[in-house]
């Protein structure tokens, strides 16, 4: 049954809230300041209530189903998060507070600029960005600010591999430089020989997403990042795919400069609706004075002091230093009010101290070893082909909806009776560079049960293509509604209904 | 997967294709291209005026399913473009070869159209690619 809307629920009259008796004059609004036609629904509290009680139950999330995405890593995200987060002395704080009360919260945001940095292999780290596009935008300003700095003026292309994702393209264009998209090789690693045609010193620098789209680590990715350096460009990691390498490879080692990390992905803080998100961002000592700011640091208090030994040192009980905020000397400039989406932080450090190094290291190789092992089930038991399938995959990979003896099957029906089997679909048609993409990504966190329940359910799909494709065609059977049509929906977009 | 194609234009790697029509050169996407769109839904249109130079990208076309560039096939100076498309962007499912042109270019080097592909030069690099 479809949920009716509060309109439809609305009854003229209803409400929810009782006002108490008026105990001054009765002095009306001054003309023109008073609506007659404000279209607003009227429920009571309890109609109120089931609506959305109603409503929430219907939501799919990663706390009811499997939900593979691929490129969006939704892992379990711990219920310790919350608690921390929900700590009354981070709750209450408030953003304009004296720094001298807000010591500890600070500390939690430099421990964190020190864990990021140290798990990434990277100078410094602002915690600024609120989403990871907002990071990779952070990011590209910033390399575009050290090429002007130093005078290389006439540098204005970033170059792109074709199986990046949209953001990257995106972001460049909104930094105000010009993309040149580069090809893949046909292992499914940028095209060495294509990079090298296009670095010139005109090259702001490089975007590149390590493994790649496709689930695939870059087997030049030393060689790349060399190229890049020597052109004079600089090397940005799309950090989305960090779950891969978490703990095992840090990205300043391969040569990256400048990254942003998915809070909401990597470190298990909650993800879109249940956003916000925080998108980091950590680069190398020669970029470390263009961050935006505010950044946490470490200040002595007895900087200015005669004595020479209590300027140089700091006594054993920590109360000669304070933290305070600054910012790094040629600043981008702020990007976000105030100090980042503080509660995610909270959340994001909560999970790196839960997990401790070797812990982050197993995220990496679990969240590997479970990609893995679905994507060899999919390929031997039910012949799905999956996208330069002979290489081994990181935490994701790319089948195809392409079944042979089921001609008129699509990738979007496969997808669509996946629901029906109680499970999200994988992330569709992208990369765009392979045909009838069904990007999948399991994560960590899932059983081998829930892995082969899933692999299962595709086999199963794949035989019912062949003997019954018009259950597919007509899937979901099982959902709230039935296939919503997508193309009506964005040619005729009504996104309200004033 | 059976495509159209049209013995009137030239065609371009990027399976654009474009036509001389008098002294100016009509520009659209191929019937593969659309197949492999799906239903577009929206299409961004430069300005008449504007000029591209051969492999540039004029428009941005998108389908339920991605987002794709349109690349120039010809260089010059844009002296049409196609508005329909803009309320009615189903055309360039149904006449890819036809109502859904999207710019007129007057051509700025004639020799840059006879360097592009016929439409038997494109069917088998489309059945190689396949």
């Amino acid at each position: 049954m479809i949920e009716p809307t509060v309109y439809d629920l609305s009854s003229p009259g209803r409400h929810g809230p009782q006002l108490p008796v008026l105990d001054v004059p009765v002095a009306p609004l001054p003309d023109g300041y008073l609506r007659t036609d404000l279209p607003l629904p009227e429920l009571s509290e309890l109609d109120t209530v089931r609506h959305f009680v109603r409503l929430s139950q219907r939501n799919m999330g990663i706390d009811t189903n499997f939900y593979p995405l691929g490129s969006c890593t939704m892992k379990y995200n711990p219920k310790v998060n919350e608690k921390a987060a929900s700590l009354p002395g981070f709750v209450e704080l408030h953003p304009l507070q004296d720094p001298e009360m807000t010591q500890g919260a600070m500390q939690l945001l430099l421990e964190l600029q020190v864990y990021l940095a140290e798990i990434s292999g990277f100078a410094a780290v602002t915690l600024q960005p609120a989403a990871g596009a907002h990071g990779e935008l952070t990011g590209v300003l910033i390399m575009r600010k050290y090429q002007l700095d130093r005078g290389e003026t006439q540098r204005t292309k970033i170059l792109v591999p074709d199986s990046a994702h949209g953001t990257n393209p995106a972001t460049t264009t909104m930094s105000g430089l010009t993309v040149v998209e580069l090809p893949s090789d046909d292992r499914g690693n940028l095209d060495l020989e294509a990079l090298k045609a296009n670095l010139d010193d005109t090259v702001v620098g490089l975007m590149l997403t390590n493994p790649n789209t496709l689930g695939l680590f870059e087997e030049h990715i030393l060689e790349i990042t060399q190229l890049v350096h020597e052109a004079g460009g600089l090397v940005y990691g799309d950090g989305a795919n960090m779950n891969a390498i978490v703990g095992v490879v840090k990205p300043a080692d391969l040569g990256i400069d400048v990254m942003h990390f998915n809070l909401h992905k990597t470190f298990s803080t909650p993800h879109g609706g249940g956003g916000p998100g925080a998108g980091p961002v950590g680069v190398v000592e020669k970029l470390a004075r263009f961050l935006p700011g505010p950044v946490v640091t470490v200040e002595h208090v007895n900087a200015d002091s005669d004595d020479e030994f209590e300027r140089n040192n700091f006594s054993e009980d920590g109360d000669d230093f304070r933290l305070v905020w600054t910012m790094p000397s040629k600043s981008i400039g702020r990007v976000r009010a105030y100090y980042g989406n503080f509660g995610v932080l909270v959340r994001a450090y909560t999970y790196i101290r839960m997990h401790g190094a070797p812990g982050l290291r197993r995220i990496a190789e679990n969240a590997v070893l479970n990609a893995n092992y679905l994507k060899v089930r999919l390929q031997n038991e039910a012949s799905y082909p999956v996208a330069f399938g002979d290489r081994i995959c990181m935490h994701e990979f790319v089948a195809q909806g392409i079944l042979e003896g089921a001609p008129d099957i699509h990738t979007m029906d496969i997808a669509k009776r996946l629901m029906d089997y109680g499970f999200h679909p994988p992330t569709v048609y992208f990369p765009l560079i392979v045909r009838e993409a069904l990007m999948i990504e399991p994560t960590e966190t899932e059983s081998k049960a829930t892995l082969d329940a899933f692999a299962d359910a595709m086999i199963q799909i794949a035989r019912e293509a062949r003997e019954e494709p018009q259950l597919l065609k007509d899937a979901p059977h099982n959902a709230p509604v039935k296939r919503l049509d997508e193309v009506r929906a964005a040619r005729q977009m009504i996104l309200c209904r004033c | 997967m059976a495509y159209k194609f049209d013995a009137t234009v030239r065609y371009a790697q990027s399976h654009d294709w474009a036509r001389l029509e008098g002294d100016l050169v009509v520009c659209g996407i191929s019937d593969y291209a659309q197949h492999a769109l799906s239903d577009v839904v929206f299409i961004e249109l430069p300005s008449v005026g504007d000029t591209v130079a051969q492999g540039d990208i004029y428009s941005t076309v998108e389908s339920v399913k991605a987002a794709e560039q349109v690349y120039a096939p010809v260089s010059g100076e844009i002296v049409a473009v196609n508005d329909d498309l803009e309320a009615n962007p189903e055309l360039i499912n149904e006449d890819p070869y036809g109502a859904a042109w999207i710019i007129k270019v007057k051509p700025s080097d004639a020799g840059e159209l006879d360097a592009l592909m016929d439409a038997a030069a494109y069917e088998s690099l489309l059945a190689e690619h396949e």
